[in-house]
């Protein structure tokens, strides 16, 4: 009695025929992993420079004929320091705002009589808010012109570039998904037509239609997680290369900075997870529905 | 329950609905013509019955319908007491659990053991291997087969896989048994066996109907016959045999 103890599997063994199956699913899940990994960067990259944009203003006078702009700009510096809401204000001569302007400019020395704006950087209280237009209010009689920007402009700007990106990002990883299913449906119906003795032998001894169906859900859920793990993992080294190779390239692709701690670990898993649930789904819609439609 | 298998209605107490009964059954393939026709009879409840004919006469299409792989274009069919078109199809893998079948070309499953195969139904229906595996190799044993438990069909003989088929249909005690040729490629010696193991089961209160061209074979015992002609019965197993 050398019968062994444990039962064989009802489906045989697919290694060969599962391989390509494997490679697609897994560059699928690579990609939206990527496009996934992007979307959180944009989202935490907007997220840093929205901070810095909302707790500061900046304020320029435009030099009146004959006057001090110099002087003028330290006098509405202590003024506006005044405001309910502001933290500091302070005045940047001439020199400062030179040097921003040498880029444009050069360095060679400006006629005096060039009008060069003063700036006054405004650091916001972040308790108490700002009345909107109280700089303006404030300074509105002065014999000089008032330009306020406050930066909303670019802060809504940004803001909507990152959740620009973000939606691009899920729409992306949303459609690679959506392939993936489709593949794993019509490898599905490829396998169940490989194995229709299979299922037609235990169709005929009264398994019902879901004993064959979690057949081959189970072993697409295996294919699917490791695909996910693959692809997943792949992302994960391109990502993290990506992100150390100068800031500068991480940021251009939006790559947040990570650490590879748990939380890399835990994405991997979930991409696994998700992958492995999306194949088992597909798998089953698609067997089901095939059986249903032969066996009624 | 003990029954003579030559009384076709002394199993068949008035409470005991019959185990088969068709009423005026019609069946095409397809779009394509009628294989069977007006096919009206009843195997009670316990009873034990050949169908024969020439090749193509239609038997394997009739039990078809009987352990319900074809519908019936037209007639009623009705399996244990109940209108099979009336049952729902959440019900029907229970109902295909109280059939065995033995088919004409066996249907085993290549890639698993003679005992795996044979086990099959039982695993199926949920029992756990420690609970049948000593009744599936005692099975195998009194089938010849004790010696291939472990082998996979395609190094079978097709005696030893008609015999694996026959073991699958019976393992699971079926209150049905339908059996297709089961004994076309084994010698008289060892269709004799399997016949006795299919009366065994019989006796045990089995309904059985055995489609066979072996005319010895299905004189041997006596049992009413089933005769189909081109998709007709000309003889519906009532006249004595
Ligand atoms: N799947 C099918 N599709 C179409 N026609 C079929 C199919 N199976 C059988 N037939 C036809 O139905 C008729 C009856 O065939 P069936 O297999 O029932 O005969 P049989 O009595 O079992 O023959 P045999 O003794 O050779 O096994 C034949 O004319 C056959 O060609
Ligand atoms: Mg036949």
């Amino acid at each position: 009695m050398s019968q062994k103890s444990r039962s064989g599997d009802l489906l045989p063994p697919d290694r060969g025929r599962d391989r390509p199956l494997l490679a697609v699913a897994a560059i699928l899940v690579f990609l939206a992993s990527l496009a996934g990994i992007g979307a959180a960067g944009a989202w935490q990259a907007a997220e840093g420079w929205t901070a810095q944009l909302t707790d500061q203003i900046t304020v320029q006078i435009l030099p009146g004929t004959g006057r001090d702009a110099d002087a003028d700009a330290e006098a509405a510096a202590i003024e506006i320091a005044r405001l309910p809401g502001v933290a500091s204000a302070e005045a940047r001569g001439r020199a400062q705002s030179e040097r921003l302007l040498e880029p444009w400019l050069g360095t060679g020395v400006l006629p005096d009589d060039l009008p060069v704006p003063r700036l006054i950087a405004v650091r916001l209280d972040s308790e108490t808010p700002l009345a909107p237009g109280a700089v303006e209010a404030l300074l509105g009689d002065a014999p000089y012109e008032v330009v306020v920007d406050d930066h909303d402009r670019w802060e809504r700007a940004v803001t909507r570039a990152a959740a620009a990106v973000r939606y691009f990002g899920l729409g992306v990883v949303a459609l690679l998904t959506l392939a993936a299913a489709a593949v794993v449906a019509f490898a599905a119906r490829a396998s169940l037509a490989a194995r229709w003795d299979v299922a037609e032998a235990l169709h005929l001894v009264g398994a019902p239609d879901s004993y064959i169906t979690r057949l081959f859900q189970e072993r697409f859920f295996m294919l699917g997680m490791n695909a996910g793990l693959i692809g997943a993992v792949l992302a994960g080294v391109v990502g993290y290369g990506l992100s150390i190779l100068g800031g500068s390239a991480g940021a251009v692709f939006f790559l947040p900075r990570f650490e590879f701690g748990w939380l890399g670990l835990g994405i991997v898993a979930g991409a696994a997870l998700v992958s492995g649930l999306v194949s088992a789904i597909s798998a089953r819609l698609a067997v089901s529905n095939v059986l249903k439609a032969r066996w009624t | 329950m003990t029954t003579d298998p030559r009384d076709p209605d002394a199993a068949s107490p008035q409470s005991a609905p019959a185990a088969v009964r068709f009423d005026g059954v019609g069946m095409r393939y397809g779009r394509g013509p009628e294989v069977l026709s007006d096919l009206s009879f009843e195997l009670p409840s316990g009873s034990f019955h050949f169908l024969t004919g020439p090749s193509g006469a239609g038997k394997t299409s009739l039990l078809k319908l009987i352990y319900l792989a074809q519908r019936p274009s037209r007639g009623l069919i009705s399996m244990f007491g109940r209108d099979s078109a009336l049952i729902p199809r959440e019900s029907l893998p229970d109902l295909r659990r109280r059939i065995g079948v033995v088919f004409q070309d066996f249907r085993l499953l290549q890639h698993l053991t003679v005992f795996d195969n044979v086990a099959l139904p039982l695993r199926v229906a949920g029992q756990a291997r420690a609970s049948y595996a000593d009744d599936v190799i005692d099975l195998l044993k009194w089938v010849g087969l004790g010696d291939r438990i472990d082998a996979l069909p395609p190094t079978l003989s097709g005696g030893e896989q008609q015999r694996a088929a026959i073991a699958r249909a019976v393992i699971s005690k079926p209150e049905l048994l339908i059996a297709d040729e089961p004994t076309g490629n084994v010698d008289p010696e060892m269709a004799n066996r399997l016949l006795r193991l299919l009366v065994e089961l019989n006796r045990l209160g089995t309904t059985v109907l055995i489609a066979s061209h072996d005319i010895g074979l299905v004189r041997s015992l006596g049992a009413p016959v089933l005769e189909l002609a081109d998709g007709k019965l000309i003889d519906d197993g009532r006249r004595a045999a």
